[in-house]
Formats: C-alpha cells, structure tokens, sequence
C-alpha cells in the first residue's frame, strides 16, 4: 500500500476500508466470485438455458459437455429426470442466497436488539436474555433448526427462520458485550449528560461504534446459514422438490453416485464455491475493519 | 480454586433447568400424535388410544407431564421409548459409543493435521507454502460436510474399493459389545481382521468429520505461533544454541498451544452437529441418526434425552475449558472475584 499518500492526505474512512480490503488478494477474487453469484441470482430467468424444472425425457442423466457422450444443449449435464443441471444451480443460487441474507436480517435485528437490551438493563432484563441465550447457545444449531423445521413444516420461508434462530444467541452475545466497552467510554457519558434518552443512547450513540465486529459476525453467518440451508435440504427438511436447492439436489443424486459422478460434484462444487467466496470476503472485511490485527498476525 | 469451579457450576443449575424446558416442550410443539404414529398402519379406537396415552401418561397436564420427567430426571430416570418400548437409557448406552469413537477418531485427525499444517505455515510466514497451506484450511472450513462425505466415498469405496461405504465392521464379525468402541472390541475379539475392518469403517467418517475442525485448528496454531514465535523467549532459546526443532516444539509450541486448546474445546459442541449429518451419510449408528429418526417419530423421551445429551457435552466441554484456562492464567479467576 501507498502509506505516502495516505501520510499527505488524510481518506476518508471509506477510502482507507476499500484500499484495506484491496490489499487481500483472495478477498477481492472473492468479491468477484461473490458478484457473479448474486448476477447469476438476480437474472436466472435470463441466464438459465433452461426452465429448472422442466423434464428432458430422451436425456437422462446426460454426463457434462465436455465428456464424450455430452450435449452440447445441456452444459454441465442433467439429472436422473432429465432436468437441466446448470439451470437448477443458477436457480438454486437464488434460493440460497435469499435464505442466506434474509435469515441473517432476522437474526442480526433481534440478536442485535436483545444485546443492547441487555447491556442497558442489567439488574433484572439482562439475566433473564443472556441466560435464554446460553440454553440456546448450548444446542447445536443445526438440531435446533431441524427441531424448528419440524414444528412449523418445511419451506422457504421456513427454513430461513429456522436458520436464523440457530444464530440468534451470537449476535446478542456480540452485541452486549460490544456495548459494554462502548458505554464507559466518555463520548456516551457525554452524550447521557447532554440529556440523551435511553433510546437514543443505544440506538444512536452506541451502536454503530459496535457495527465492525457485528458486520464481520453477519458476514461469515451468511457463510453458515448457506450451509445450513443445504444440509437442511440434504436431510429432505428444507426448501421442497421441485424448487432447485443445491442441498436436495446432493440429496436426490445419492443414488446415482457410481453411474453419474456429476450429479453429486456439480451442486457439491457450486455450494463450496459460495460458502469459501463468502468466508475469504469475511477475512478480507474483518482485516480491513481492523488493520491493527492484521499488523499483528 | 474449588471455590471457582463450584460457582461455576451453581451458576449453570438455570441454564440446565432451561434446558429441561426447551427439550420438554420443544418436541411436544411438533404437529402429529406419537400415538398415531406408533401405531403406524394399525387402526386405533379411541378407547385403545385414550389407554396408550395414559399408559405413557401423556394425558396429564403439560406441567405434570414436566415436573414428572424433571423428578426422573434426577434419579437418573430417563423415561421409556415410545417406539421400541425399551429404556432411553439402554438404547443410548448402545448407541453413544459409536459417536463418541467417531468424534474422538476425528478430533485426533484434527488435531495432528491441524497442528502439523499450522505449525508449518507460521515457520514458512509468507511463503508458497503458508499460502498453500491457509488456502487448504480455508477450504476445509468452507466444505459442505455432506458432500465432502458422498465425494470420498466416490472416491475410495466405488471407484477404489479401499474402505467400506457404511457401518462400524463388516457383517461377517460377530464383535461382543465389551467397551461400546468398536476398534477395542475389535482388537479384543481373536476373530483375525477384525480389527482392520473396523479401522477401515471409521477413516473417512473420521476424515469427513475432523475436516471443519481441522482448517479452525490450523489456522489458530498459525495464528498463535507467529505471535510466539517473535517473543524475547523464543530468541533467547534460539541464542542459546538449541536446535531448531527443540526451540519450535518445546518453546514456542508450548505457550502457542494455549488459544488452540480453547478452540479444540469449542470445536467439541460443533462435532455433535457435524456428526447429525456425518452418521446420516456413513450410516453409522450413532445418537446423531437415532436423534433425527426419533425426531421424525415423535419419540418424545428420546429426543429429550438426546437434546439435553448435545446440550450437557457443550456445556460440560466449556466449563472445562473455562478452568483450565484459569488454570493458565489466574487473572481470570481473580477478576471473576473482584466481581
């Protein structure tokens, strides 16, 4: 990095982030990989070469174009009901990244809320929050989700409050105990003597000092609700056939593992391919929100 | 130092208490009778279901229900299977072996793979090799466990034949059930291959599921190791004229190890729900796949049990974390007194 040119000028907070993450070589082909994913999330009606659900009949498990017996109609192939494999991965990008990013907002805002709560009132509210979030804490997140897709039934919608569930208790924890720091420091005792309300302390004094490692927290979730979704789908709990979901399609290509290897790498790939963009872009964001760290390691 | 550790533990009675809650009234939130679903294609009438529901006392009030299951809870009383009518108890004594063998055999290959690649790329700083090494790692902390599960076995057992695609031992060995651990029993039984088999079986389970633990614990000894490695102490031992593998092993891996304890202690609550999908994909019959058919059944006592197991473990494993980590710093245990 140009330290000169950061001596003589002083950037902008946002100018210094960017030139922080650029440094990251992996974070920024990370970001890449991650835009083409959402593109290809955003446009799949576009991009897809065909309707994800539609069933070629005559061609069964065609192997992936670049085999001797492909086709060059399907590229990476199809499955074992002749539906083409890339338009389900496109289509399926959409499903994951939605669940991914909306069970992130409903964790983070709750988590997030419960935390400041917490660290505001702490005589009597926040024992009864922080003790609820160690018994939640304490479960694995995917038995929880599992449980909570068994009450309110599979689906969309469902899966992404029962992911978000599973995360709640590391945001409240953060939360807290970011607010915690914050509130002994002057500029809040400040702000209380100049007759700040409660509300507006949390809210408008507090919590965007503790936004950094919330930011970095929310990121690697969205990496982990991702997998969550997918091993939901594995287990037959999560978003329902015909929908594509990269999970139920590992799941439904178990039984063709030795007659038509692609089935199984194709959504295996596609899934690790996203969770590691998302993870090297959580790196990258967590080193530039905190360069001192990065000195350090 | 007794003084610590029991404030600890008082401190978790309401944890556990809210525990108890949640696995006692989560499961009965699931939509379905377990009645109707014991009975399975076997017509009821309502008079042979009012009696089984009374003869599992599933008629009484919720409340009662709960306080009659905390009282057995603490006499060590776990209740009946709804299904298989036989003690939770004896069914998890059977089962809980198997996981525990699967996660102990995959915190082994965590931790010498994780140390090795760790210890490595701190030494390396920088290079091709710290590159190639942190890449790995951050893969293996990426991998959905489930695939990474169907590819291996694409590999070794359909394409190779090396290993096994399911089980603990191959059908023809009659193994008596001394330890619950097969590779003891295994090794204990005089039936020749025995125990080749059963090691066979547990690689890939054990591969598959130490891999997330793995990358986490390669990545901390990096970490730690590099911030040891520049300490005052670490030259002095290297002045001193004391070989190069010494001054890392004993030196500086020594003080590195203290943070990487912590996260080998924290991956342990993570390798319950690893091996939910892990025992689904190798059919290895552990509490991990009892818990989700036993979910699937309704099997109220035995999902229970198995809620307030994953949930004793976590706690159990961080509580011990948490001491001896105020075993090495006694900081922590003086400020929690000032408190």
């Amino acid at each position: 990095m140009n330290t000169q040119a950061l001596r003589t000028s002083v950037p902008s907070p946002i100018r210094e982030f960017c030139a922080h993450y650029a440094d990251n070589t992996g974070a920024v082909i990370a970001f890449g990989v991650f835009t083409l994913l959402v593109i290809a999330a955003l446009f799949a009606p576009w991009l897809a070469p065909h309707d994800p659900i539609e069933q070629f009949r005559s061609h069964l498990l065609t192997p992936p174009v670049w085999t001797p017996q492909g086709s060059p109609q399907f590229l990476l192939g199809t499955d074992a009901l002749g539906r083409d494999l890339l338009s389900r991965l496109i289509y399926g990008a959409r499903v994951s990244l939605a669940i991914g990013l909306l069970s992130v907002v409903l964790s983070l805002i709750p988590g997030v809320l419960l935390g400041l709560v917490a660290a505001f009132q702490p005589r009597i509210v926040s024992p009864v929050i922080m003790r609820t979030m160690d018994v939640l804490l304490a479960l694995p997140s995917l038995l929880l989700a599992i449980i909570i897709i068994t009450i309110i039934g599979p689906g969309l919608v469902n899966t992404m409050i029962a992911v978000a569930f599973g995360a709640l208790p590391a945001y409240t924890r953060l939360a807290r105990a970011a607010a915690l720091v914050e509130m002994n420091k002057e500029y809040v005792t400040a702000s209380r003597v100049a007759g700040a309300g409660t509300l507006r302390l949390m809210l408008r004094t507090v919590l965007p000092n503790c936004m950094p490692p919330l930011i970095v927290k929310a990121t690697l979730n969205f990496s982990s609700a991702v997998l969550e979704t997918a091993a939901l789908g594995f287990l037959g709990l999560g978003v329902q056939a015909p929908t594509p979901e990269w999970g139920s399609m590992l799941s439904a290509a178990r039984d063709y593992i030795d007659r038509a290897p692609w089935v199984v790498t194709m959504p295996g790939i596609t899934i690790l391919i996203s969770v590691l963009a998302i993870n090297l872009m959580g790196d990258g964001l967590r080193d530039a929100l905190d360069p001192k760290l990065k000195r350090n390691l | 130092m007794f003084a610590y550790i029991l404030r600890k533990l008082l401190g978790l009675i309401p944890t556990f208490i809210g525990i108890t809650l949640v696995a006692f009234f989560l499961i009965r939130l699931v939509p379905g009778d377990p009645v109707e679903i014991m009975s399975g294609e076997h017509q009821l009438t309502p008079a042979m279901h009012a009696e089984i529901l009374q003869r599992f006392g599933l008629d009484r009030p919720l409340h009662e229900q709960y306080f009659d299951y905390l009282g057995k809870l603490v006499r060590g009383d776990l209740g009946q299977s709804l299904v298989s009518h036989e003690p939770v108890a004896k069914e998890f004594a059977a089962l809980f072996p198997a996981t525990v063998e699967l996660a102990f055999a995959a915190l082994l290959v965590a931790t010498l793979l994780g140390l090795t690649l760790g210890i490595v790329a701190s030494l390396k700083r920088g290079s091709w090799i710290d590159q190639g090494m942190m890449g790995l790692a951050t893969v293996g902390y990426s991998m959905p466990v489930f695939w990474w599960g169907l590819i291996l076995i694409m590999f070794f057992s359909v394409q190779l034949g090396w290993t096994p695609v399911s089980g603990r031992i191959a059908i023809e060995y009659d193994i008596l059930p001394r330890s619950g651990l097969m590779l003891i029993d295994a090794a204990l039984s005089d039936q020749p291959g025995a125990f080749r088999s059963a090691v066979l079986h547990l690689i890939l389970p054990a591969l598959v599921l130490g891999t997330v633990p793995m990358a986490v614990i390669a990545r901390m000894t990096r970490s730690s190791m590099l911030e040891v490695l520049g300490d005052d102490y670490v030259r002095t031992a290297r002045a001193k004229g004391l070989s190069p593998g010494r001054v890392v092993l004993v030196h500086a891996l020594r003080n590195a190890l203290i943070p990487v304890i912590t996260v080998v202690g924290l991956q342990t609550g993570s390798l319950l729900a690893g091996a939910v999908l892990t025992e689904t994909i190798f059919s290895w019959p552990g509490i991990g796949k009892w818990l989700i058919d036993s979910i699937g059944r309704r099997d109220y006592p035995v999902v229970q049990t198995g809620i307030l197991v994953s949930a004793t473990v976590f706690i159990t494993v961080n509580l011990i974390v948490e001491v001896l980590y105020s075993v090495v710093n006694p900081r922590i245990r003086t400020e929690h007194t000032a408190q």
